[in-house]
């Protein structure tokens, strides 16, 4: 029978006292948003949090803007806002690649932006998306506000750095004009989480060669979902088929993957080097030579 | 030769709304968990962590002192009423909570009763449970290998996992045209371990009443008189007591026909407390511990003469039946009715042996729509065929037609012995054939092909096809029985004294649409409104006694049931209505009408204008007409149906899917669907039907699968490892209907509920074959899986991924 043990509940009235509950409560406080993995977790006691806090009331920490040279993304923001957010996928379409093959509608109507990234879930479509974005978290302690680079947001499977008493408040995504952007992925089934998937951001210059280009990769073991190897092959030279293919190579050769039901290692290899390609190739297409006058 | 016609005839037939979805879309259903009695308790099991573990002690102490613990069941509560152990379908014994030993993972250890549900989870941590882990078997094929851990040492004498071996067919005759063939194919072929997995999981609230010793049981039954009966047999209650009751069914697909501890421990737990007590599993659960679908290895052989005609088949079979033997089937087939595996072809001699071995895992075997095992049938042939076209450089459609049954053969003995009542397969594969444009499917693949091996790029396009015949409507109960039941249905129809009329079936709907579709069958025979006719199911107190609806055999049997009883009831009305008239009975006609509230009609033959409708009859046979010796008075009718033969309803279905060589990634482009289930009741329930069975296809040939790591942990236990189709895996199905009737039922129908979920899974599994050129490779094809059999390393399903 999944019924969850006993927990309290508080419904948090601003992000101050989410910290402040936080703090008292110590590391047996969760925070719930979507709740689309904690509440699972719990109903399977797998996660017997003492307190649940709600963060579902603050709205300050929901919404998308464009300022300061960055996309803004709050963490409590649905997934499916991201998805219909029109100017997020004007600047990124790798956003709106990744959301359309995150979960259900139903799902993604109710499951956070900031709740998908810090459950840190080594197959989280997210992750790879924001570390090849190179964006940045903004977290809020006591303390008040640090950041910390998507590329050493992630500490481990479900281990991030955001620290107990510290709440993820913003996603910043730097603006990058004339950049291409695209994300695929290969599921057994729509919803199912992914066996493999790669991001891909590329900025061009004016002759084609590529000037900064981000990989994500994700289900494959990489404990910071990047594709850094293949990234430093990349940078420098023309984005064509000979390039995205010595991309995808060392993609494969450096990512860790681990055999489950999903599939054998052979094949989540082949897939992060397959799956590296198509997204450069995606990406690249996407993107404007010479990169774009805003 | 079967007579053949065309659409489906009959007043009262027709594709009308569901009578039953005016709830059900209104969120109105009535389900075991909508059920809250007053008092009610909670129960929650405690279950294995181990696939194979000897018990030492289960100590339940602290359990009990949890304030809101009303009970604690261990497996010694139940030894001391004779209740540890429960019979099987299947000849056999299985544990109700372990005493000795622990068989499979997900195995019921303990039953605690509390004030509610998070009480009886939480109690569950506290019993401490002394198990020594016991070296598992959790490969099938290992089962029988020398020194293999014994798992059943609770049977006497018992030194090894082996259950049973069974062979059909004529060995020697089979031999011999193997051995001058000129031609023969071999495939070793997995049917893995699948799970019904219905939505609504399986729950019961038991409820005994100590003053009255009356036990009524609410439950998830798909056979509520043959529960009664298990009960009675294994609880004591003598069966007059016992009452069950199935609500709303939220799916069964022959998960709710066995017997579950959860529900016999609910019932201990009711006798013991004196208040009802609610258990629903939740979907682990379900996925763990409830009766699991097919896990048969098969080898199989397939020979022809020079031209392609097929001359024999061959099967040898190890079916892994879990920790006991509990398939739920008839008891004189230890396989089912696997042995009709020669298909819808001519095939002049087959021979199969199967052999059953224990394991640790859960027992089940014959569920999913299986139509007790036509689906690993239907799948061997069908796959076998396509070997055999493609070792032979044939086309699999020209193979097909070539050695298709003709019409003129039926009714058609097999080589195995099955007569089939009737078919015009030919006719059935062209017009799927001429559906999906079969040539000009064909080109577009060669196209595919050849721009793939220009470009390295895919989609690669791929056709596949099946013709399956089914098997459904079991009895005869002289040949068929469930733990001594014979498999005939009651029926009893009354028609009131104002015209609308009640029918009362033994069989149970668990989403089928029985009170649309038996409503008219009545409306058929009486020439009532669909609307005017209630149809009463599961409840056991309240119906006649039947087997309850699995194998597609709830219109086969329980539908020619209904259809007789109302022929009985309509004699009747004409034996009341020559009383009415003042002529003699055999003077009347009968004109079924337009399905008015008046109902049918008797008029006088050659006088126009002199006539009595069956509500004037209804009320006449209540009233104070002075009715002749021999007849009772009233309108109502009971009848037991023992049908005279199964019914074999078939149909011809083609695939075309794109798969993507680069990632393995399957696309189900098109899926054309012929069916001839005979006469169609309610076509649109039938296409519903057809709809569910092609989705299930699809989930069994790409996705769906129960596997189990080397400590035999269940690798599928809940809907994020076991994945079930979406809407987003179906293309639009293109759907066509034949009609040949079944020349032995009442109404010419055939069972359908099964039909799709058999013939469409080697439709699938040949069409990504195909695409990819590659001979063979075991379902689930997912995309690793399709990528391994290109690189000519396929992955075997049942065991875990490495």
């Amino acid at each position: 029978m999944q019924v969850p043990a006993f927990f309290e509940y508080q419904r948090a009235t601003s992000v101050e006292h989410v910290v402040t509950l936080l703090e008292r409560f110590g590391p047996e406080a969760r925070i719930v948003a979507g709740g689309h993995s904690l509440i699972p977790m719990m109903k399977l006691r797998l996660a017997q949090p003492e307190l649940l806090v709600d963060v579902n009331d603050l709205h300050e920490l929901s919404g998308i803007s464009v300022s300061e040279g960055e996309l803004r993304i709050g963490a409590l923001t649905r997934h499916a806002e991201l998805l219909a957010s029109p100017v997020a996928g004007e600047h990124f379409p790798i956003l709106h690649d990744a959301e359309r093959v995150i979960a259900d509608p139903v799902v993604r109507n109710r499951g956070t932006i900031g709740g998908s990234v810090c459950q840190a879930d080594p197959s989280e479509d997210l992750s790879g998306v924001f570390t090849s974005l190179r964006a940045v978290a903004v977290v809020r302690g006591t303390g008040g506000d640090r950041t910390v680079p998507m590329r050493e947001f992630f500490h481990g499977p479900y281990e991030t750095a955001v620290r107990p008493a510290e709440i993820l408040v913003e996603l910043r995504v730097p603006l990058r004009p004339g950049a291409g952007s695209a994300y695929v992925k290969v599921d057994r089934r729509a919803g199912d989480w992914a066996v493999a998937a790669a991001g891909a951001v590329v900025s061009l210059d004016a002759d084609g060669v590529v000037t900064e280009v981000g990989i994500g990769l994700t289900a494959v073991g990489d404990a910071d979902f990047t594709a850094v190897e293949a990234e430093d092959l990349l940078r420098g030279r023309v984005a064509d088929d000979d390039a995205f293919a010595a991309a995808g190579a060392a993609a494969a050769e450096h990512c860790r993957p681990t055999a489950d039901q999903r599939g054998p290692v052979d094949y989540k290899r082949h897939l992060a080097g397959e799956l590296t390609v198509r997204a450069l190739r995606a990406a690249t297409a996407r993107a404007h030579r010479g990169g774009f006058p805003e | 030769m079967t007579g053949t016609v065309e659409g489906c005839a009959g007043p009262g037939f027709g594709s009308v709304p569901r009578k039953e979805d005016g709830r059900f879309v209104r969120g109105r259903g009535r389900f075991v968990d909508d059920i809250a009695l007053p008092g009610m308790l909670h129960g929650a099991v405690l279950r294995s962590p181990y696939a194979h573990a000897r018990i030492r002690s289960v100590d339940a102490t602290a359990a009990e002192s949890h304030p809101k613990v009303r009970a604690v069941i261990t497996g010694e509560t139940l030894a001391a009423r004779g209740m540890a152990w429960m019979p099987t379908f299947s000849h056999d014994v299985a544990a109700v909570l372990a005493t000795d030993k622990v068989r499979y993972q997900g195995q019921e250890v303990a039953f605690v009763v509390a004030d509610d549900r998070y009480a009886a989870r939480d109690a569950l941590a506290l019993i401490d449970v002394d198990y020594e882990p016991l070296p598992p078997v959790a490969d099938a094929r290992r089962s029988l290998d020398e020194g293999a851990p014994v798992i059943r040492d609770d049977i006497a004498d018992r030194t090894d996992n082996h259950v049973f071996d069974w062979e059909t067919g004529d060995a020697g005759a089979t031999e011999a045209l193997f051995a001058r063939a000129a031609h023969v194919s071999e495939c070793d072929l997995v049917y893995p371990r699948v799970h019904p997995a219905p939505l609504e999981t399986c729950g019961t609230v038991a409820d005994f009443d100590r003053i009255s010793g009356k036990l009524t049981v609410h439950t998830t039954a798909q056979a509520p008189h043959a529960h009664r009966m298990l009960y009675a047999r294994i609880a004591g209650i003598p069966e007059h007591h016992i009452r069950i009751i199935a609500p709303d069914i939220g799916g069964g697909f022959g998960n709710k026909v066995g017997m579950y501890p959860g529900y016999l421990c609910a019932v201990v737990g009711s006798i013991l407390t004196g208040a009802p007590v609610k258990w629903v599993e939740d979907r682990s659960e379900n996925l763990m511990s409830t009766s699991f679908a097919r896990d048969f290895h098969m080898h199989g052989e397939i020979a022809a003469d020079a031209d392609g005609h097929i001359l024999a088949l061959r099967v040898s079979v190890l079916a892994d039946h879990g920790a006991f033997n509990a398939t739920a089937q008839p008891s004189k087939f230890p396989a089912g009715f696997f042995g009709v595996f020669t298909g819808s072809y001519d095939i002049a001699a087959a021979h199969c042996r199967v052999t059953g071995v224990y394991t640790n895992k859960a027992p089940g075997g014959v569920a999913y729509a299986c139509s007790f095992r036509v689906t690993e049938a239907v799948y061997l042939v069908e796959r076998l065929v396509d070997v055999l076209a493609r070792d032979t450089g044939r086309d699999p459609a020209e193979l097909r037609m070539a050695n298709l049954l003709t019409p003129d053969r039926f009714p058609f003995r097999s080589a195995t012995g099955w007569e089939y009542d009737s078919g015009d397969y030919p006719r059935a594969l062209r017009t799927a054939l001429d559906m999906v444009g079969y040539e000009e499917v064909r080109a577009e693949q060669k196209q595919r092909r050849v721009a793939f091996e220009r470009t390295g790029h895919g989609p690669l396009t791929g056709v596949g096809m099946s013709v399956f015949t089914e098997a459904v409507g079991a009895g005869p109960r002289r040949l068929m029985d469930i733990m001594g039941l014979g498999m005939a249905d009651g029926a009893e129809l009354r028609v009131h004294p104002t015209g609308p009329a009640v029918l009362r079936l033994s069989c149970m709907s668990q989403g089928q649409g029985h009170e649309t579709t038996f409503a008219q069958i009545v409306s058929h025979e009486l020439g009532l409104p669909v609307d005017a006719v209630e149809v009463v199911q599961g409840d056991t107190d309240n119906t006649p006694f039947g087997l309850g609806t699995y194998g597609s055999r709830s219109t086969p049997v329980s539908g020619a049931a209904a259809s007789v009883a109302a022929g009985k009831v309509r004699e009747q009305a004409r034996q009341v209505a020559a009383v009415m008239l003042e002529v003699a009975a055999d003077d009347l006609r009968w004109d079924v009408g337009t399905g008015g509230p008046e109902g049918g009609s008797f008029s006088v033959k050659g006088v126009p204008g002199v006539s009595v409708t069956l509500r004037e009859i209804a009320m006449a046979a209540h009233g104070g007409l002075d009715l002749p010796d021999g007849v009772e008075g009233q309108l109502a009718a009971s009848t037991v149906y023992n049908p005279p033969n199964l019914t074999f309803p078939f149909g011809a279905y083609v695939c075309v899917v794109d798969v993507d060589p680069g990632t393995g990634e399957v696309d189900v482009r098109r899926f054309v669907a012929v069916d001839d289930c005979g006469v169609r009741i309610n076509p649109m329930i039938v296409e519903g039907q057809i709809h569910g069975g092609l989705a299930d296809g699809i989930g069994m040939a790409l996705m769906e699968l129960v596997a189990f790591d080397d400590d035999g942990n269940h690798l599928s236990a809940s809907f994020m490892d076991y994945l079930l189709p979406t809407a987003m895996e179906c293309p639009p199905w293109e759907l066509a209907a034949t009609v040949t009737p079944s020349p032995h039922h009442p109404l010419g129908a055939k069972g359908v509920g099964e039909s799709a979920t058999v013939g469409s899974p080697p439709a699938v599994v040949n069409a990504v074959l195909d695409a990819i050129g590659v001979r063979h490779a075991d379902m689930p094809l997912t995309p690793a899986h399709v990528w391994r059999a290109l690189q000519g390393r396929p992955i075997r399903p049942d065991i875990a991924i490495r």
